[in-house]
């Protein structure tokens, strides 16, 4: 290939990389900016303008309004993610060292939860919860997150434990050690990066969640995204756009905190969830 | 130290399908080293699960010392194994792997520490103790396998393939490792392999198989000789037995086999094979001729059955070469020594060991009784050398 | 008879080792043949009666999904998820791709880079609309900032335009999903044997023709996951609507996920809600069906 045509697609290379940094990145600096300016500011200015003056008057009034609600979504999230990612496991392991007959077509089946559009179980839910007392209460929710989140943390873990030989159990078996002793003793240290992987899944999908929160919680139990919602659609009053920005960064800051913090296993976890099977 | 038994023992995973293994029957004495070979997919690794308890046997019987252990789970049955994949716990270290086993059992530390000190020594491994098996080479993992297994004591020790993830170097050296070791701890052994240099340099007894069934269970020397079977016959040995595919014929009370090189040489390139007394009903019938490479001589030999054929490709392997020559139209592989072997287009004379040959049902592959029934004697005094038309 | 024998012969606690892998998924089972397939069930038989703001069991036939058909919201509401889901999935695609591809040229800061495209998955729809909403608020969003910036006659209403606001959702969805497709196209490239480069290279093929005659065809299967996930995701869209612009100007934004919890939910139309998600469940069954049975009979072949 000759040298300078390749320098100059290299410098379009470059270039068509550097505009769309800025594009995914823009966005996320408006909302910054906004949060930082006083109503009045946000009216003469214009989204990129740098605020006269930084101010925290929206945070602090984006954390009255939906501060309770972000202590709902970690109640919610929380245990969630923890008995999800352990039922995973357990599940997991069964359907990988431990098959039996009818397992895998559970798992067949298991697998379509994954594509679930959940509005088709979103009634016979609500009257579930409602029937065990669980209506508009945090247990339910997790128990929502933990039913409809079952089907990824299996997928995850079977498929980790699948590409492990069996023979490392049969060895364990011989050495006399049971069911849960191999589970415990052998395949869970080994599954550090899956474990990783699942419960940061687990934690962005449960902490986003609209839908669930939106049907199954009111009040003071809603999570965050429904607090958030409720907040930027709400007619009375004037908009107070730097609360809505500074209310939209707080919702946005724990899972965007966990994807800089753990990226490799939160890209890891997208990519076990689109390479099923 | 125990006695193995396998009495009428079947497997099979569905209803609807055919038998993973089908009556099996095997017996070993104490200290005994058996062999299960055969290609992959035989049920020789099911086999062996089985024993080990891994999966359960459909029906039948597996006895140790004389005691049912069929439905025994699998830490109960004091049995050991060293997996292809090793199977090393890759979490912990060499030493805990050796451990784990004895841990389980309950046994006191300090007894523990001992024990992994013994099969290290043993394995000359104890410099790895504190290594995770993921920074060992193959044959170090490979020996702390052996180790985890020895540690325990167990009355049968289980090999399923346990060289077939070496390089050829290396397995050559724990081939002969394991031999030493039988011979000193003589505990019962049974091995699994496909390799046959492995069933036969290891083996006090082997068993053949295909298909879930035994086609033979014998010593080495039993299986090479007298394979009971074309399979089997074709699976042992190294290049494998020719088959030359031969008619049966009767004359002067005495059965013959015609075997034709087509080469042009006057009078020397057919031959017949003096096949001793025949059973009624044999003539004219479809035979294989089964003759190993080795039993194929240079050189006529009064008294001894010849031919004259022409080489067709010679292949040096270094200690032998293999010379490739054409009988009754079937490429048949002779062994010689390099000093003695011909050059491509040259024609031979060759003689056959009519001890050493062997004759197969062409139907139904079942090796036929006839050369083996007549001595050598016998076999001597009937003898037409070149009987060239 | 020597499979009784083995039971027989166990001890108990050798029998609940046996039974102990059952043990543990029988929970997760009950929850599976419940909580999907038997809700999905009564979904079904909700779908076939007259219930309101409560759950009845008065059976009406077919009258639902005649009704739903009926009903002009529910076809603005199809009608958006295809236009929505066309260029969601398509521009998705095609930015995930370009990005994706330019990416592998050994790029310097390569990591760096990757994670500024990917961060927006990690957001909640919530959010992101919430961003949208007001980046494209007409009067103070761009349609401002352009004007300040010299634009005199900018104008970028869309948010409220009923003929256009469908486009706002594609937006805001494509910002959040297409670092994703560059992420699962970047792996597959990094998976394509470097030795089929290098020969095509040999051959004389220029760098572009390889990456659009060679390399991506050889990426269909990663190809096929990602308008699946894509797919996925549109369908089930409801947040983003919800937070950006609740289905509004009207019902002109309208999806089927967002039209069947307003049904359901807020307008005490059980019946035709739950006709309306068995559609749904029909949608994505149409895609999967086909995508489930190549995997298979991929697997099956390998």
């Amino acid at each position: 290939m000759p040298k300078r045509a390749l320098s100059l697609s290299r410098v379009a290379i470059y270039a068509t990389l550097l505009a769309a940094c800025a594009v995914y990145l823009i966005p996320l600096l408006i909302m910054l900016l906004t949060s930082f300016k006083t109503p009045d500011d946000i009216r003469t200015g214009n989204l990129l303008s740098w605020p006269e003056l930084f101010t925290a008057i929206g945070w602090i009034k984006a954390w009255d309004s939906v501060g309770g609600y972000f202590w709902n979504s970690v109640k919610i999230t929380i245990p969630a993610v923890l008995i999800s990612t352990l039922l995973g496991a357990l599940n997991g392991y069964v359907l990988a060292m431990w098959r039996f007959r009818g397992s895998q077509l559970f798992f067949g089946l298991l697998l379509f939860g994954c594509f679930l559009p959940f509005q088709v179980v979103l009634l016979p839910a609500s009257f579930t919860l409602g029937q065990l007392g669980l209506a508009n209460t945090t247990s339910g929710l997790v128990l929502v997150h933990v039913v409809y989140g079952l089907a990824f943390t299996t997928l995850f873990f079977r498929n980790y434990y699948v590409s492990i030989p069996e023979a490392l159990v049969s060895a364990a078996r011989l050495d006399g050690a049971g069911f849960f002793t191999i589970f415990g003793r052998i395949l869970l240290p080994m599954s550090v990066p899956i474990i990783m992987v699942c419960l940061i899944w687990q934690f962005t999908q449960i902490w986003n969640d609209f839908l669930f929160g939106v049907v199954f919680a009111s009040g003071d139990t809603q999570p965050i995204t429904v607090a958030l919602n409720n907040l930027v659609n709400t007619s009375t009053g004037a908009k107070e756009y730097n609360v809505d920005m500074a209310a939209a960064m707080i919702a946005g800051l724990p899972t965007l905190l966990v994807y800089i913090l753990a990226g490799k296993y939160f890209l890891r976890g997208l990519t076990a969830g689109a390479v099923k099977g | 130290m125990a006695t193995l038994e396998l009495r009428n023992v079947n497997k099979r995973y569905g209803s609807g399908l055919a038998d993973t293994l089908k009556d099996i029957e095997l017996s070993i004495d104490d200290g005994e080293f058996l062999i299960l070979v055969g290609p992959s997919g035989c049920g020789k690794s099911t086999l062996m699960n089985c024993i080990a308890g891994l999966e359960d046997i459909t029906g039948g019987a597996i006895l140790v010392d004389d005691a049912d252990i069929s439905g025994m789970s699998p830490k109960d049955r004091d049995i050991a194994m060293v997996f292809q994949s090793y199977a090393l716990y890759p979490t912990m270290n060499v030493r805990d792997n050796i451990a784990f086993g004895l841990k389980m059992r309950k046994m006191a530390p300090a007894a523990i520490d001992d024990e992994v000190a013994r099969v290290a020594k043993l394995l000359q491994i104890e410099h790895l103790l504190g290594r995770k098996p993921g920074q060992l080479s193959g044959g170090q993992q490979q020996r702390v396998a052996m180790g985890r297994a020895l540690a325990r004591r167990p009355k049968i020790y289980l090999f399923d393939e346990p060289l077939s993830n070496l390089d050829a170097k290396l397995r050559v050296e724990m081939r002969t490792e394991i031999k030493l070791m039988h011979q000193r701890l003589k505990t019962t052994t049974v091995y699994v392999t496909h390799d046959q240099i492995e069933a036969m340099t290891l083996g006090d007894k082997v068993a053949v198989m295909k298909d879930g069934v035994i086609q033979q269970f014998g010593t080495p020397q039993q299986i090479y000789n007298e394979p009971a079977n074309l399979f089997v016959a074709s699976f042992i040995g190294s290049p494998p037995m020719n088959f030359i595919p031969l008619r049966l014929q009767r004359r002067d009370g005495q059965v013959w086999g015609l075997l034709d090189s087509a080469v042009g040489v006057a009078g020397s390139a057919h031959c017949e094979l003096p096949l001793g007394a025949l059973e009624a009903g044999m003539e004219n019938r479809e035979v294989i001729l089964g003759v190993r490479p080795e039993q194929i001589l240079l050189g006529a030999v009064e008294g001894q059955p010849s031919i004259r054929a022409e080489v067709e490709v010679t292949e040096p392997t270094g200690p032998d070469t293999l010379v490739f020559v054409s009988l009754n139209q079937t490429k048949v592989c002779c062994r010689m020594t390099p000093d003695a072997a011909p050059q491509i287009g040259e024609s031979l004379v060759l003689r056959f060991d009519p001890d050493k040959a062997l004759l197969f049902d062409a139907q139904s592959g079942e090796r036929l009784g006839l050369l083996g029934k007549t001595s050598a004697a016998e076999r001597a005094s009937t003898v037409t050398p070149f009987r060239g038309r | 008879m020597s499979a009784i024998a083995v039971l027989s012969k166990a001890s108990p606690l050798d029998a609940l080792q046996r039974w102990l892998p059952k043990l543990v998924l029988a929970p997760s089972m009950l929850i599976v043949l419940v909580g999907f397939y038997g809700y999905i069930a009564w979904t079904f038989v909700l779908s076939f009666t007259s219930s309101r703001f409560m759950p009845n069991y008065s059976w009406v036939g077919l009258q639902q999904y005649a009704r739903l058909l009926d009903n002009d919201r529910w076809w603005v509401a199809s009608k958006n998820l295809m236009v929505f889901g066309g260029l969601f999935i398509g521009i998705s695609l095609l930015v995930g791709v370009l990005l994706a591809v330019l990416l592998d040229q050994r790029i310097r800061r390569e990591g760096f880079i990757r994670t500024i495209f990917l961060y927006p998955m990690a957001l909640s729809m919530i959010v992101t609309g919430t961003a949208w909403k007001w980046l494209l608020n007409p009067g103070l969003g761009i349609d401002k900032m352009l004007r300040d910036w010299g634009w005199e006659g900018f104008r970028f209403d869309w948010l409220v335009d009923p003929e256009r606001v469908i486009y706002c959702l594609v937006i805001a969805a494509v910002w959040q999903a297409s670092g994703f497709v560059m992420a699962l196209f970047l792996a597959g490239l990094r998976g394509v044997d470097s030795s089929i480069i290098r020969a095509a290279q040999v051959d004389g093929a220029s760098l572009p023709n390889i990456y659009l005659r060679i390399i991506l065809p050889s990426l269909g299967p990663v190809f096929f996951s990602a308008l699946m996930i894509l797919a996925h995701i549109a369908i089930k869209s409801f947040d983003l609507v919800a937070s950006m612009t609740a289905g509004g100007p009207g019902y002109a934004s309208d999806l089927p996920a967002m039209f069947m919890y307003a049904h359901t939910f807020t307008r005490g139309q059980m019946g035709l809600g739950a006709a309306s998600a068995i559609l749904m469940l029909g949608a994505v069954l149409a895609i999967l069906v086909p995508y489930l049975y190549s995997e298979l009979r991929g697997k099956r072949h390998a």
